[in-house]
């Protein structure tokens, strides 16, 4: 089952312009002047390759918030990566960076793109790289462009070749899918008439830890999603839930109630070795390591209200992280470990919260009312996470400064939830 | 042809046990199936291969339960909560006597407790909170009488609303615990 994402207009602009733009717009606002111009010139003889190449190049940037891409009048003869490059012309167009490239068809039937990225300002070449690909891999090649001039431009690493997981239920079916990180070639690793929830990628992308409640009861599963197999990780005795991988792969925390009650268990992903983490007379649960494996986050009602917690992945006491407000639930720790995001309670509505641990500084950064799973891009950037716009459910996207936001939801209709941010592929 | 009379018998009586102790260790692992389509993977082409798909829509049912279950006062199977309650009000104490006393008469039967929220807050911190519901219904049920091993209690979360709406008419219908008997799930 495959269908297009439409990315809607971000909030201030989906609230003040007509509705029937926004389904074609991929305009984002909230990065305001700060977003820096770049043109992106159409490469030569690229409308031998379909969807055009330039158009996603452009598309991930203006997405990322930090990039807007300039309208060009058609340049004639059109500039490729051989061209000597004009610096006061495309200053005059106002472009800070320029990307230029050509795409040739091969003997054997493939295609090679060539471009090159500009620093308009200082007047200096950034680089370029050739690609050579086949038809069926025009996104995945202008993804890598698009990361290549993110990473030159901002010194950190793209997200545009990472892709997504997430459910959508349609009436009673669910579907656990997987998709790029703009939406784009949605692919389904389940589909269920009961639900699924709470996936959770393995470090090297190759699989997906999730709950189904395919026997009327939660049980965790460890799916391979190359070859479609899988296999139950933990099914035990009562709930099975909220699997989380370490850093390095190799052990899975989880919620099980086995012992009665919910408490964290770690265990090996192939369902061996299950060993105790957390004794509580409360509900301990959503285990988040910290990127260095040391530390478990998670979500206790020990205190009496829902709160974060913190301890030792290896066992010991755990120390309590969040104060303000009566529930905080949903930990997640940012790439660099300097953040946590979580979802809090104002006054009836879910939003999303960002604890800066340098400065123990906490900011609420959504502005709706049913936010749930935050989940960071492998570079930090953006957080990805599910919320309910006009009853049904949609993704959202906001940046982690909260600056700028943008949504997305499924064209065929549906609620998408349960968002994860797969990982870096090396 | 006594030598082999006598093994066979001790491996009769060996597996015998090994049964016995398998299904008396009712918290082990259910063995970890591997399903969904074969073939073999392809490493390090993660971005651009195919997401094989996995179909679980077309499950089989279970057997028929107990008709006696279906009727009088067994047939009552929800208990309702008040918000972040989990204690089982007065007016459902009689419900969970009478199936406190099936259970006790009928030591074969089986019973799951599935948990439930509404749909605020997190899915996995609702899932805690409907096995907090449901674990409370299990202790009610042994105390008058009903054995431990006869009653499983899990939580569906905010998974399986009775009701779909998104106020506090449909939010009172969705915290509960619903008792089901074999056959049933």
């Amino acid at each position: 089952m495959r269908f297009r994402w439409v990315w809607l207009l971000g909030l201030a602009c989906l609230l003040a312009a007509p509705l029937a733009n926004a389904q074609l717009s991929i305009e984002i606002t909230g990065g305001g002047e700060q977003r820096t111009p770049i043109a992106i010139v159409p490469f030569a003889g690229e409308t031998a390759l379909s969807p055009s190449i330039t158009s996603i190049v452009r598309a991930d940037l203006e997405r990322s918030g930090l990039f807007r891409g300039l309208e060009l009048p058609p340049i004639v003869p059109a500039p490729t990566e051989a061209s000597t490059i004009n610096y006061p012309e495309w200053r005059s167009r106002l472009a800070d960076a320029l990307v230029v490239g050509s795409v040739a068809t091969r003997a054997d039937g493939r295609f090679e793109v060539r471009f090159r990225l500009f620093d308009v300002v200082k007047q200096t070449p950034l680089g370029g790289i050739a690609y050579t690909l086949s038809k069926d891999q025009v996104r995945a090649t202008a993804h890598r462009i698009a990361d290549y001039v993110y990473e030159k431009l901002t010194g950190d690493r793209g997200v545009f070749s990472t892709r997504i997981a997430y459910v959508v239920k349609r009436g009673n079916r669910y579907e656990l899918q997987i998709a790029d990180a703009d939406g784009a070639g949605a692919e389904t690793a389940l589909a269920s008439f009961e639900p699924i929830i709470s996936p959770a990628w393995s470090p090297d992308g190759r699989r997906i830890a999730y709950v189904s409640f395919e026997s009327k009861r939660p049980v965790v599963y460890v799916h391979s999603l190359v070859d479609g197999k899988r296999h139950v990780a933990a099914n035990f005795r009562g709930s099975n839930s909220a699997p989380a991988w370490s850093p390095d792969g190799r052990t899975l925390a989880v919620t099980l109630s086995r012992e009665g009650g919910s408490q964290i268990f770690l265990m090996n992903p192939d369902g061996t070795g299950v060993r105790r983490l957390t004794s509580s007379p409360a509900i301990d649960t959503e285990p988040r390591y910290s990127p260095d494996g040391r530390w478990l986050f998670f979500t206790s009602d020990r205190g009496g209200s829902p709160q974060i917690y913190r301890m030792p992945a290896s066992g010991g006491e755990a120390q309590r992280v969040t104060f303000e407000g009566s529930y905080n639930v949903s930990p997640r720790i940012s790439p660099d470990g300097t953040k946590l995001a979580y979802i809090t309670r104002n006054s009836g509505r879910f939003q999303v919260a960002l604890l800066d641990f340098t400065n123990q500084q906490t900011q609420v950064i959504t502005d709706s009312e049913r936010d749930e799973s935050p989940s960071f891009a492998p570079n930090g950037r953006m957080i990805l996470l599910a919320t309910v716009l006009g009853g049904r459910g949609v993704l959202s996207a906001v940046s982690a400064d909260g600056r700028f936001k943008q949504r997305l939801s499924a064209a065929t209709g549906g609620d998408v939830r349960e968002p994860a941010w797969g990982p870096f592929l090396e | 042809m006594r030598a082999n009379l006598t093994s066979l018998f001790t491996a009769v009586v060996a597996a015998a046990l090994m049964a016995a102790c398998a299904s008396t260790t009712s918290d082990e692992q259910t063995p970890a199936p591997v399903t969904g389509p074969g073939g073999s993977g392809k490493p390090g082409a993660v971005t651009t291969s195919p997401v094989k798909p996995v179909d679980v829509t077309g499950k089989a049912g279970s057997p028929e339960a107990d008709p006696r279950v279906k009727q009088g006062p067994l047939a009552q199977r929800s208990i309702y909560y008040d918000l972040d309650k989990f204690d089982i009000k007065d007016e459902y104490r009689s419900m969970v006597e009478s199936h406190a006393k099936y259970l006790r008469d009928n030591p074969a039967a089986r019973m799951l407790i599935q948990g439930n929220t509404d749909e605020r807050g997190s899915r996995e911190y609702n899932v805690g909170l409907g096995q907090r519901r449901a674990d409370g219904v299990k202790r009610m049920l042994v105390l008058l009488g009903a054995r431990d091993n006869q009653i499983e209690s899990v939580s569906l979360g905010e998974e399986k609303p009775q009701a779909e709406g998104h106020n506090e008419e449909a939010w009172s219908k969705n915290r509960r615990s619903d008792m089901l008997y074999s056959g049933e799930f």
